[in-house]
């Protein structure tokens, strides 16, 4: 039984191959990684493939509500899903620290295997490396998804088809993950425990594609929160966007720590949570399809896209006064009187 | 956050607002002078449901926006030196100074650290006995108590190597310099956390000497439409004088432990203001007695000359004489990415309020 990594493990000989049979292979296995080929070959049966990467180095590596393996295939799978495609295939990377205890390892692997399954991708190839103490922070994973895209969804991912009266749909409260992170990373000492929203979202979106063919927009909110993704938007397609406060939801106890720290849950990562952008025709078959979904219960309007003020996006206020919504430089800090 | 959300609710603000169209009929100015009060007057929206004769300006509310660029120069020095750790609280750390940030000196190896309290401070000291430990003290009436604390308890730990590099400052001389320069307001919208610790006979003066009122004013947009209110009734009632909005935090005689801390500590000297230039007993030094705590005593540093930039008017949108919008390189050479002057870095300065809510 191995008690922690060693740099051997990531050497390419004995270790190495032990560590690929009994940990990866064990959680991981299917009919293409089994073969263990240096490349798969995969026959993904679509009109055009959707690709996407993505490195996770999140700090803590274990908090409430998931870990760093389950970041690590939720946000792939995510990527793809908001693309407007049907995610298949991953590759999954570690860079470990030397010294990593093997039954952190295990727990992640077995979470990164859980995670695909319940989002139906396979992990189809991997690497691992190992590197000194102190190189790198206990383990860094990258994971690339590859998925199947129907030619009329190509666009979802561009937002090319927005028009004015547009309706904005998110799939539930903000700012969850960044502020779980915020809540246990060493000290805060918070005792009140908030869960992230990490979660593969790719049937939730399926279903609502299933029902509309007018979702025109989808991004999924992480690094930057909901208010980076509208600024982005609407400064790169020219488009004005008109957010209601008082729609946007938020958990009390996030609230609250969002309060005490200075923080906006605008600007909050979230690792579960998409902006659909939908023909008004379709809003409300959308909202209704999300509220079905287990990950979609607290859907809510929360804005439409107008043909006034190109370029920015303005909100009224809980209170009915008006302010822009920009973007953040650099990351959110504390106030300091 | 029942306690808040009162305080946000939407028919209390309607009904505010409406009493405020029907008490004013002459234009007014009230200024605020708490960055807190900035962003929430920004965030909010406040001004949209104002009526046109009502103009709020911003003031010298941000500590790190007033402060003299050659502390951070000098901050910057301490952080350059092998044996020093910096803690600050976050805001400081994207300040320019005249050649470089503090942010900059981090990612080139300097150990500066980011905490949310003095003891944190005081924790690392005594972690590191080897390593001289140097909290930025910075902010006014609000956050010098616990400076002030920290000094007091690493005396009572005996721990020697903690430093207070402070540029604490008091409110009170800068908001009568400001109308001793003439410019035009109608009243002060007063920090609430301020007053929380110094009660508010610091603001007597400006009734007394000068004739404008001042509320002191909670934060939340109930708090400020209500301060509003009562510097509109003050004013058409030609009554100023110095009244409590937050009363549910705000004692007339403040927190008499915290003055003492306070008292125990500092002493009031000149200070230099950005905009304002040097303002008599406006700024809190260490006194002889914790010498051994003061940084600017106990370290000596070579500090860089200083560079002020050409064509930013930070002290004149700190003196509410110019808007943000007023400054040719605000949005343009000034962002939030990039900012030139401190009113744009600082999360509580009016130039980053604006940008970010009140852009067009």
């Amino acid at each position: 039984m191995i008690k922690n990594i060693l740099l051997g493990h990531g050497s390419g000989g004995k270790l190495s191959h032990d560590l690929i049979t009994n940990l990866f292979v064990k959680y991981f296995h299917n009919e293409i990684l089994d073969l263990q080929t240096d490349a798969s070959v995969l026959q993904p049966d679509s009109d055009l493939i959707s690709f996407t990467t993505d490195s996770f180095v999140v700090d803590p590596i274990f908090f409430p509500g998931g870990n760093i393996g389950k970041l690590a295939i939720a946000g792939t799978v995510n990527d793809l899903a908001v693309s407007g495609a049907k995610p298949l295939y991953l590759s999954a990377s570690f860079i470990i620290e030397e010294g990593l205890p093997f039954k952190d390892l295990e727990i992640i692997v077995k979470t990164m295997a859980e995670e695909a399954n319940k989002a139906g991708v396979r992990i189809v190839t991997g690497d691992t490396k190992v590197v000194d103490r102190g190189k790198c922070d206990k383990v860094f994973i990258n994971t690339t998804g590859i998925g199947a895209l129907e030619a009329k969804r190509k666009n979802i991912g561009m937002g090319t088809e927005i028009q004015p009266g547009d309706k904005l749909i998110i799939n539930g409260t903000l700012a969850d993950h960044g502020m779980c992170i915020m809540s246990v990373r060493e000290g805060l000492g918070f005792q009140a425990e908030i869960e992230s929203d990490c979660a593969s979202l790719n049937h939730m979106i399926s279903q609502v594609l299933e029902v509309s063919d007018r979702v025109k927009f989808m991004r999924d909110a992480t690094r930057g929160g909901m208010a980076t993704v509208l600024c982005e938007l609407a400064e790169s397609r020219n488009l004005g966007f008109e957010i209601d406060e008082s729609k946007l939801p938020v958990k009390e106890n996030v609230r609250g720590i969002c309060e005490l720290l200075g923080f906006d849950p605008l600007y909050v990562a979230n690792e579960g949570k998409v902006l659909m952008i939908v023909g008004k025709e379709d809003a409300d078959i959308v909202l209704s399809t999300l509220k079905k979904n287990e990950l979609g219960k607290q859907a809510a309007i929360i804005g439409e896209v107008t043909d006034d003020h190109h370029g920015k996006a303005w909100m009224t206020t809980g209170i009915g006064g008006r302010r822009i919504i920009d973007m953040l430089a650099g990351e959110q800090l504390p106030r300091i009187c | 956050m029942k306690y808040i959300d009162e305080y946000r609710n939407r028919d209390i603000v309607d009904k505010l607002v409406k009493q405020i169209k029907q008490v004013s009929k002459n234009p007014v100015s009230f200024m605020e002078v708490c960055g807190g009060h900035t962003m929430s007057i920004q965030k909010f929206g406040i001004p949209s449901l104002l009526p046109d004769n009502i103009r709020l300006i911003s003031g010298p509310g941000c500590p790190v926006c007033v402060s003299d660029r050659k502390y951070i120069d000098q901050a910057i020095a301490y952080s350059r030196l092998k044996d020093v750790i910096i803690t600050t609280y976050g805001d400081l750390i994207r300040v320019p100074g005249s050649t470089s940030t503090l942010d900059q000196e981090k990612a080139a190896g300097a150990d500066i650290r980011i905490v949310y309290s003095v003891l944190d401070a005081l924790q690392i000291a005594k972690d590191n006995p080897t390593k001289k430990v140097v909290f930025l003290g910075i902010g006014f009436e609000t956050t010098a108590p616990s400076s002030a604390a920290g000094v007091i308890r690493a005396q009572m730990a005996g721990i020697r190597n903690f430093y207070l590099f402070s540029s604490h400052k008091v409110m009170p001389p800068a908001m009568e310099a400001l109308i001793d320069e003439g410019v035009k307001l109608s009243g002060y919208i007063a920090p609430g956390h301020v007053s929380t610790i110094t009660g508010t006979g610091i603001y007597q003066n400006i009734p007394n000497k000068y004739g404008l009122g001042v509320v002191v004013s909670g934060f939340e947009p109930v708090d400020l439409l209500q301060s509003i209110l009562m510097l509109v009734t003050q004013m058409e009632n030609d009554d100023p004088k110095v009244e409590i909005q937050y009363t549910r935090v705000v004692k007339p005689e403040g927190n008499v432990k915290a003055q003492q801390f306070l008292d125990e500590v500092f002493y009031l000297g000149d200070d230099w203001w950005r905009g304002l230039g040097v303002l008599p007993k406006s700024g809190m030094k260490i006194k002889e007695e914790y010498a051994v705590f003061d940084a600017e005593k106990q370290i000596p540093v070579e500090v860089e000359p200083t560079r002020e930039d050409k064509g930013c008017i930070c002290g004149e949108i700190l003196k509410g004489i110019k808007n943000p919008k007023d400054c040719k390189l605000f949005a343009k050479a000034c962002t939030p990415q990039n900012p030139v002057g401190a009113c744009m870095v600082s999360h509580e300065g009016s130039c980053h309020a604006y940008y970010r809510y009140n852009r067009d």
